[in-house]
């Protein structure tokens, strides 16, 4: 429980002068994932940490980002709220600053939003060491532009993100998982048409030929879908923690694992070869595989592949963007980041 | 100076000539949007009718130097679609066809032009309905509606126009054109969607949108209570919120409101109420039935004066068209009004209704209140005089103040109207001046001539210094 935001502004500064490249690191839970592997000086984000304020009858918390995520979700649980998209930690060390820059949202994410959509406001330090303040903690406000979104996926690359104001919500009364075996091709329809319905669903998987459903609400409104939805058999709640922290058999060992969001109703991506669907069918995870063939397999779906864990981390792991969105990329960095100074090369090795 | 006679030339020779309009008369009904207390005569007027056309219309005006702003409706409330005097003003409005709709995926592909209502209209068959539902909505379009990061009465459960696009194609101020998002939950590289949403027409001009459908919900409820006070309305909120409940809709007005729109609608309002509640929840039937209970008791337990729970579609229809027909019936009671947009934290609506109060006093002007209570959306109504001199700049600095009031209790100049013209001066309030240069830089990173949409959403660091001196004079 600390303010730490004057002297990291004075560190980020100091870099800017000497065109140093830092790393910026929360709880280094994710430091061998998502992005590339980049040198540079640590700026430690991890000590600012602490809850700022939180109004349960508001539905804001504001928290400084190096918070650990379990003492946002005590604080929430308390007081009968969660985090609606239900991030991953991927360890005891997770961030809020990290969640928010990774853009790192749970299996509730097609229906619970993500963490970009729960966003309210950011306080941020720019790449000349500003201290800055973007959006509120409120639930609208349209002044200026988004930056507080922008920061969701972004890895670090457009700020020192130092406080987050979320959304937060109250905790369902009721849950409920029903499983059912199935086809992949099946599945896919089978959780598409029922996210068209007007039932209290959070969660739609598909993992070793069986389809995953989770019911959360009213209590009455639970036992309703259920009984609407056939003979399903009833299964253990623990399967979306395990999803969600990627503890499944799926995820074992060191092959490359492959993340590709795509379109929901994108059929089969490979046959034989073991995938993993998660969000409702709009995000498949896959193991091994040349990068041009699963960003092609990517590109065909409607979505993007990317390199989540393991492979080469020197070179590019995240999918190529067309030459003019590259050029909107570079300019938009200049304008957050002018020295360059900010996680250089963990999106893109140009960026 | 701008050779005009070239200029129509040239855009004649790639859009249909009678939609390149130059003559006064025709060009009239475009010197305003929805906020008509600014206007401004265009050079021209460019009624495009494809993508293509819109990507060489900014290709000429590039190559001239020309100013462009785009247009949807034009039902906007800051003046953000206001022409520019030397500029093109880009009307979108023939880019009006819905190209797809994918019921299994809950996506409708349109072009800018559609209006908001009618993408609904068109999902309606398989079930499905667009979220965001601004009170303009049979006639605002969806190009406006991203512009703007338009909101409505259901925000709190179903959220923003942000959490409800997918891709969109922009065309850039050079005139090409830029594919964002797509079908997926997430896009590679930055959220351009975030970014472009409610950027005003500052990075560029929209000309195709994939927004994301929605369930439409078995049953709808609304409960309707009038209290003696707002204080007792505003708790009833709060204890709602604190309950777990969030509905679907959760509306506040104050006397003035309620008494305008019961004159008007024959809602069946209680008009000696000081304070009215609209709480709607949806949902699966099990759901509604276990939620209206609950809102009906936590309503109970705060002594109204009268509460309502609808039976019927006709009866919640009805008892919504008092709140949604407040505007118009605002407007039958004065000359003239002003809708202000500003947002606050819950809990500091009885603070800032008093000040909003003492001001109206002070001003000598009357206020309405209508709040979207769920997400502490305030729409105060200062009623005015036009045709009286000098009433109208009395009401924009009464406003200014209600606005300067919201960023004092922690909360915003715009929820969900936009900067545009009219919120300019009050940036400063909000934001600093590094963080305004930010934003001037982001524009630049899209725009580095500054010819999309000049002097709107972000002001200049001169007028920012020139603001606060002024306001600084005044307190």
């Amino acid at each position: 429980m600390a303010d730490l935001e004057a002297q990291l502004a004075e560190q980020v500064t100091a870099a800017a002068a000497a065109k140093r490249p830092l790393r910026i690191a929360g709880g280094a839970t994710k430091t061998a994932i998502l992005g590339r592997a980049i040198e540079g000086e640590v700026l430690a984000v991890g000590g600012h940490s602490g809850i700022v304020s939180y109004q349960p009858t508001e539905l804001v918390l504001t928290a400084r980002a190096g918070t650990p995520l379990t003492e946002i979700e005590a604080a929430l649980a308390e007081r009968g709220q969660a985090l609606s998209f239900e991030p991953p930690h991927f360890g005891a060390g997770a961030t809020l600053g990290g969640t928010l820059a990774c853009n790192l949202s749970g299996p509730a994410r097609p229906w619970g939003g993500s963490i970009r959509d729960m966003v309210l406001g950011v306080r941020l330090i720019n790449g000349q060491g500003e201290r800055l303040r973007f959006g509120g903690q409120v639930m609208k406000n349209v002044a200026g532009f988004d930056v507080s979104r922008l920061q969701a996926g972004a890895l670090g690359t457009l700020g020192v993100i130092t406080e987050v104001s979320l959304k937060v919500l109250p905790k369902p009364q009721a849950t409920m998982t029903l499983v059912e075996e199935s086809s992949d091709a099946d599945a896919i329809q089978t959780m598409n048409r029922l996210a068209g319905r007007p039932w209290p669903i959070t969660g739609a998987a598909w993992f070793d030929h069986r389809v995953h459903l989770r019911l959360a609400g009213e209590p009455e409104a639970v036992q309703a879908a259920r009984r609407e939805m056939g003979a399903m058999a009833e299964g253990d709640e623990s399967f979306w923690t395990e999803l969600r922290e990627q503890r499944l058999d799926f995820f074992r060992g060191a092959v490359p694992l492959w993340r590709l969001s795509v379109g929901s109703t994108a059929a089969p991506l490979e046959k034989g070869q073991a995938t993993l669907i998660d969000w409702g069918g709009a995000l498949r995870w896959l193991r091994g595989g040349e990068a041009a063939h699963r960003q092609d397999q990517a590109a065909k779906a409607g979505g993007h592949a990317s390199l989540f864990r393991g492979g080469d981390r020197t070179g590019e792991v995240a999918h190529p963007l067309p030459p003019a969105l590259v050029a909107v990329h570079r300019r938009l960095k200049a304008a957050l980041d002018p020295a360059g100074v900010l996680n250089p090369g963990r999106l893109y090795g140009w960026l | 100076m701008t050779d005009r006679v070239g200029l129509v030339g040239e855009l004649r020779a790639v859009v249909d000539p009678q939609f390149v309009i130059a003559d006064a008369e025709t060009r009239r009904p475009f010197e305003c949007d929805g906020l008509a207390i600014y206007r401004q005569m265009p050079m021209l007027v460019v009624l495009p009718g494809s993508a293509d056309e819109v990507a060489q219309v900014m290709r000429i005006c590039h190559r001239h130097n020309v100013p462009a702003v785009a247009r949807g409706a034009g039902t906007g409330l800051s003046a953000g679609a206001m022409p520019h005097g030397e500029g093109v003003l880009l009307g979108l409005s023939r880019l009006a066809a819905i190209r797809a709709i994918d019921p299994l995926a809950r996506t409708a592909r349109v072009e800018p032009g559609v209006t908001n209502l009618s993408i609904s209209q068109a999902a309606a068959p398989f079930g499905l309905y667009y979220g965001p539902d601004p009170s303009s909505q049979i006639a605002c379009t969806i190009g406006g509606n991203v512009a703007e990061n338009a909101g409505g009465v259901h925000c709190l459960k179903y959220g923003l126009t942000v959490h409800n696009v997918l891709a969109a194609k922009l065309v850039t101020v050079e005139g090409e054109i830029l594919e964002l998002g797509g079908p997926a939950q997430d896009a590679a590289g930055y959220d351009l969607m975030a970014l472009i949403t409610g950027s005003e027409g500052l990075l560029g001009v929209l000309v195709e949108v994939t927004v994301k459908l929605l369930p439409t919900p078995e049953r709808a409820q609304v409960v309707v209570a009038g209290f003696a006070t707002l204080r007792q309305a505003g708790d009833a909120v709060e204890r709602l919120i604190g309950e777990g409940i969030i509905p679907a809709g959760l509306e506040m007005m104050d006397g003035l409101a309620i008494r305008a729109a019961e004159d008007f609608a024959h809602a069946g309002y209680p008009t000696e109420a000081e304070a009215l509640l609209l709480c709607e929840v949806d949902g699966s039937a099990a759901e509604v039935a276990a939620q209206i209970a609950r809102v009906d008791r936590v309503m109970r337990s705060f002594d109204p004066l009268r509460i309502t729970v609808s039976q019927s579609e006709a009866e919640r229809a009805a008892l919504w068209k008092g709140r949604k027909s407040a505007f118009p019936a605002v407007g039958r009671i004065s000359p003239d009004y002003y809708c202000m947009d500003g947002t606050i934290p819950k809990r500091e609506l009885s603070n800032v209704l008093e000040g909003i109060a003492r001001l109206s006093r002070h001003y000598g002007l009357r206020v309405a209140n209508v709040f979207h209570a769920g997400d502490g959306n305030l729409h105060p109504l200062i009623l005015f005089d036009a045709s009286k001199p000098g009433e109208t700049e009395r009401t924009e600095e009464f406003g200014a103040r209600i606005l300067e009031l919201c960023v004092k209790a922690g909360g915003c100049i715009t929820g969900e109207h936009g900067v545009g013209l009219e919120k300019i001066r009050q940036m400063p309030a909000q934001f600093s001046d590094a963080e305004i240069a930010q934003f001037l830089a982001i524009k630049a990173a899209f725009d580095p001539t500054g010819a999309l949409n000049p002097g709107k959403g972000v002001p200049l660091l001169a007028q920012c210094r020139e603001y606060r001196a002024v306001s600084g004079a005044r307190f």
